[in-house]
């Protein structure tokens, strides 16, 4: 944060476009703004092309020779498999109507940031190796040949994109620019152009299970600590079960959660939310550590780590035999179970139709995958009044929602989380509605780019964010930013004080734990971070 | 780059000249009026076919729809069924919804950092005019194109005289003046409103890409040119109709010719505004497929619009899906199986 500069002199974004063309304007790849390179071992780790030490400032990548015809052949191979890219190659008309819904562009004020401008990138290259008009008429059909310059410039862009796809909801012709920066970024992985922050938590994620890289034991530990708290706080033992066969539901969340704050207490809630439902209904629900893992960081890699990343997923539901799979709070998670975990990975015909053993419905719309979000699985309990809450332990609270990219765009859960938030505490207000649902901006650090050295970037990008809750902050007197996403609980507090000091970052099931009346509970005089509830202030400091 | 309107403009200027002399040379007239237009049909429809053969040939390995409203979940959250279907009746209204009434464009905002001593407030405001301009456009182009379908069929179809009609609605201003001699009429003819707003927002298309700094910086050569080409087509329209006045039964003559297959020239007095007219079209049918113009076939097939969005419930299937090599269990399970046991966790091998 030290080279960052202060809020006031960093709102000066100039938006304005520079005297020279975008193909006659170099782009520096300027520190602050992109990730390290890939680490070799991680590389190695999963087998993926092209293993060494680089660094992006160097001038020489050490890619390999030929690696012009593995970009293109590249390219080729995925135009004869994703209709998408073919498409989207071609019919974009540069309307400009995406242009000022990039988050990065709002913050950067850099045109390549536009979404229409990120994807010319690769298109003028396409235009130019696969295109009758671009082969003819070169430069003025948009086209220009595949240099070592153009390959960097794509690929500081592509780790400018957070595959957010809010510029998609107002493309007239639905291009999504996560799908370009998908395939790009797959395109730049045959020449072993990853970065660090992605490559080792996805060799971490194939080896032990997680993006961090925690081991069994280590889970446990982390797991232990939190119900010795919940201990502390509530007087109730928490204790779940691991790795059991037999189990009804296993449970799956990002290891953000088991591993830093203010995530670590999204656990607590979990925990707190399975020990009631265990009480009063029998629940039996198991996590994994061998699936500790809900996010996918192969998503912003490749379709092809995405699957193998994924595949554990099902391999443990059917090896401990569970009926369904209850998914935590993450973003990208979900874009992934919602849009391609069952086509990679499914059928998933060893499973049942979920059903909540406590209420009895039928998660209809998850029958195929089997796989249910744990704000529906909540939603559906405090409909049928399956809780007791007490909200007012969140009274200290005014509270926003930050709908989380992946969630709204790709998937549609937009009022379930809110339905949640409104039963368990008493002061909600929404941002304002371009800034929220389908229309949500991104956190700035999604898509892998929450590294430290990109702060700059990070705090660009989640200005319009930050800006939204500073609205609200000022106008409602809201502290507290909701979130259903472990990225976002991991980047959003930097952006907060950033931007909108005074406001700090929960997930929703935080927001469940504190309210949850656990059977047999001592009174409560502290929330799940140790802070004094509302009206305890003076019990908490004895 | 931000003069590659003026290569775009001087292009069109020169096929203007050429058809403009093409035409009144006496030996060319077959060539613009005969060969060139069935050469610019056939590059469009073969063009066209084979970009959208092209396109259907990939396959759609997942199922990617955009989901811009709330998802089918429990029976008491009400589901966005036109932004977020989940069934194919949804997909068809949201497609027809966003082919039809540009329903995404109908979104657009504009964002804009407003400074005051609190700071800055960045606000969206809805921005309603490039959808105007679009939707103003496309659809007169459209009714402009409908209504010269009567140059092609013999006798007029009803259909056809009926968009006329509503077209010509502005006519009725100008009744007075028509007197009825024979079979002659004088006076000025009725004024179609179809061909006066397409060439407004053409112009305003223009002046768009012109004038706005970041549309214009993203705007190539190949976007200026369709733009001037259909400019050039409207302005040569407009002015044979109501100015030059030419020879409309000839030209129906030779029209008729085209589609019978007989090759009849443009009739001998009817000048040079009328091949600009002609070769301009055929320049636009025979750019078509080879450019952006056909965002026309590609929005019917653009995976984020036309799928639905309850993927957990119905499976897609990827024609090309193939096994990865994972980290299973059993080898999981090797690599920590002393650590698991050590702090109790369940195996599923005691060694």
């Amino acid at each position: 944060m030290s080279d960052l500069p202060d809020a006031d002199e960093f709102i000066k974004i100039d938006h304005s476009t520079p005297s020279t063309g975008w193909m006659d304007t170099p782009a520096k790849i300027r520190p602050g703004m992109y990730c390290y390179a890939s680490n070799y071992r991680s590389v190695e780790a999963l087998g993926l092309p092209n293993a060494r030490r680089w660094n992006p400032l160097d001038d020489d990548w050490q890619i390999p020779d030929n690696w012009q015809q593995i970009f293109l052949e590249g390219l080729q191979e995925r135009l004869d498999k994703f209709r998408s890219l073919k498409i989207f190659m071609d019919i974009c008309v540069r309307c400009g109507a995406c242009a000022d819904k990039c988050h990065y562009f709002i913050g950067t004020g850099d045109p390549k940031n536009m979404p229409v401008l990120r994807a010319e990138l690769l298109r003028s290259v396409y235009r130019n190796d696969f295109t009758t008009a671009g082969k003819i008429f070169g430069k003025l059909a948009g086209a220009r040949p595949l240099t070592l310059e153009v390959l960097k410039e794509i690929w500081y862009y592509l780790f400018q994109c957070s595959m957010c796809r809010r510029c998609s909801v107002f493309c007239p012709y639905g291009i999504d620019t996560a799908e370009i920066t998908l395939l790009g970024r797959e395109l730049m992985n045959l020449l072993g152009l990853n970065i660090d922050w992605i490559a080792t938590p996805i060799a971490n994620c194939y080896q032990t299970g997680n993006h961090l890289g925690i081991q069994p034991h280590a889970f446990k530990d982390m797991l232990d600590f939190f119900v010795e708290d919940i201990e502390e706080i509530t007087g109730v033992n928490c204790e779940p079960q691991y790795n059991k066969k037999g189990a009804d539901i296993l449970f799956l969340t990002p290891s953000g959660d088991v591993f830093a704050d203010p995530g670590t207490y999204t656990a607590m809630g979990y925990l707190i939310l399975f020990q009631f439902l265990k009480e009063k209904y029998g629940l039996d629900v198991t996590w994994s550590t061998y699936a500790s893992e809900g996010g996918n960081f192969g998503f912003f890699t490749s379709h092809e780590v995405m699957k193998r990343l994924n595949a554990k997923m099902y391999a443990e539901a059917k090896r401990l035999g569970v009926k369904w799979i209850l998914g935590g709070e993450c973003g990208h998670m979900w874009r992934v179970i919602h849009q391609y975990m069952d086509t990679m990975n499914g059928p998933a015909d060893f499973m049942e139709v979920p059903v909540n053993p406590v209420t009895g419905t039928v998660f209809e719309n998850a029958s195929s995958t089997k796989l249910v979000h744990i704000a529906e699985f909540t939603a559906d309990l405090i409909k049928n009044n399956k809780l007791d809450l007490d909200p007012s332990r969140n009274d200290n609270l005014s509270v926003t929602f930050h709908d989380s990219c992946n969630p709204s765009r790709g998937m549609g859960m937009l009022d379930e989380p809110r339905y949640v938030i409104q039963n368990v505490c008493n002061n909600f207000y929404d941002m304002p509605p371009s800034t929220i649902r389908e229309n949500t901006f991104c956190c700035g650090s999604g898509a892998g780019l929450n590294a430290g050295e990109d702060m700059e970037l990070r705090m660009a990008g989640g200005l319009p964010r930050a800006n939204a809750v500073k609205h609200v902050h000022e106008k409602h007197g809201v502290n507290m930013l909701a979130c259903i996403c472990a990225v976002d609980r991991a980047a959003l507090p930097d952006l907060m004080d950033y931007w909108v000091p005074g406001v700090d970052v929960i997930g929703l099931h935080e927001l469940v734990g504190n309210a949850i009346v656990l059977p047999g509970e001592q009174e409560r005089t502290m929330d799940l971070r140790m802070e004094p509830l509302p009206g305890m202030e003076d019990e908490a400091d004895e | 780059m931000n003069s590659s309107y003026i290569f775009s403009l001087i292009l069109v200027i020169i096929l203007c000249v050429v058809a403009y002399m093409g035409g009144n040379a006496e030996g060319l007239r077959l060539v613009f009026g005969v060969m060139i237009p069935y050469l610019a049909v056939f590059l469009f429809v073969l063009g066209f076919l084979r970009k959208v053969l092209g396109w259907a040939k990939s396959p759609v390995p997942f199922s990617i729809a955009s989901t811009c409203g709330q998802q089918k979940s429990m029976p008491w959250v009400e589901q966005n069924k036109l932004d977020n279907p989940s069934t194919t009746f949804g997909v068809i209204i949201r497609m027809f919804l966003e082919i039809v009434c540009f329903r995404s464009l109908f979104r657009n905002t504009r964002m804009r950092f407003h400074k005051s001593t609190d700071g800055v407030k960045i606000a969206y405001d809805w921005e309603i005019f490039l959808w105007a301009g679009a939707l103003a456009f496309h659809y007169a182009f459209l009714v402009v194109l409908l209504r010269h379908l009567r140059f092609f069929f013999q006798p007029v179809p009803w259909c056809i005289q009926v968009i006329e009609f509503f077209d010509g609605f502005f006519k009725m201003e100008f009744v007075g003046e028509v007197i009825d001699i024979g079979t002659l009429q004088i006076g000025l003819p009725g004024v179609f409103v179809s061909g006066l707003i397409l060439l407004a927002a053409v112009i305003f298309l223009c002046l768009r890409r012109l004038m706005s700094p970041k549309v214009r910086y993203i705007s190539l050569a190949s976007d200026y040119f369709p733009l001037f080409v259909i400019l050039g087509i409207a302005v040569t329209g407009i002015v044979m109709r109501y100015f030059a006045k030419i020879d409309i039964v000839g030209v129906k003559a030779y029209t008729m010719g085209l589609v019978m297959f007989k090759g009849t020239l443009p009739p001998e007095n009817v000048g040079g505004i009328f091949y600009i007219h002609l070769f301009l079209v055929c320049v636009l049918l025979a750019c078509f497929p080879f450019s952006k113009l056909m965002h026309m076939g590609g929005i019917f097939l653009s995976p984020t619009r036309n799928m639905t969005g309850n993927t957990r419930e119905v499976r897609h299937v990827n024609p090309w899906n193939y096994p990865v090599k994972t980290h299973t269990y059993e080898e999981y399970e090797d690599d920590y199986r002393d650590k698991m046991i050590g702090v109790g966790l369940p195996v599923d091998k005691k060694e």
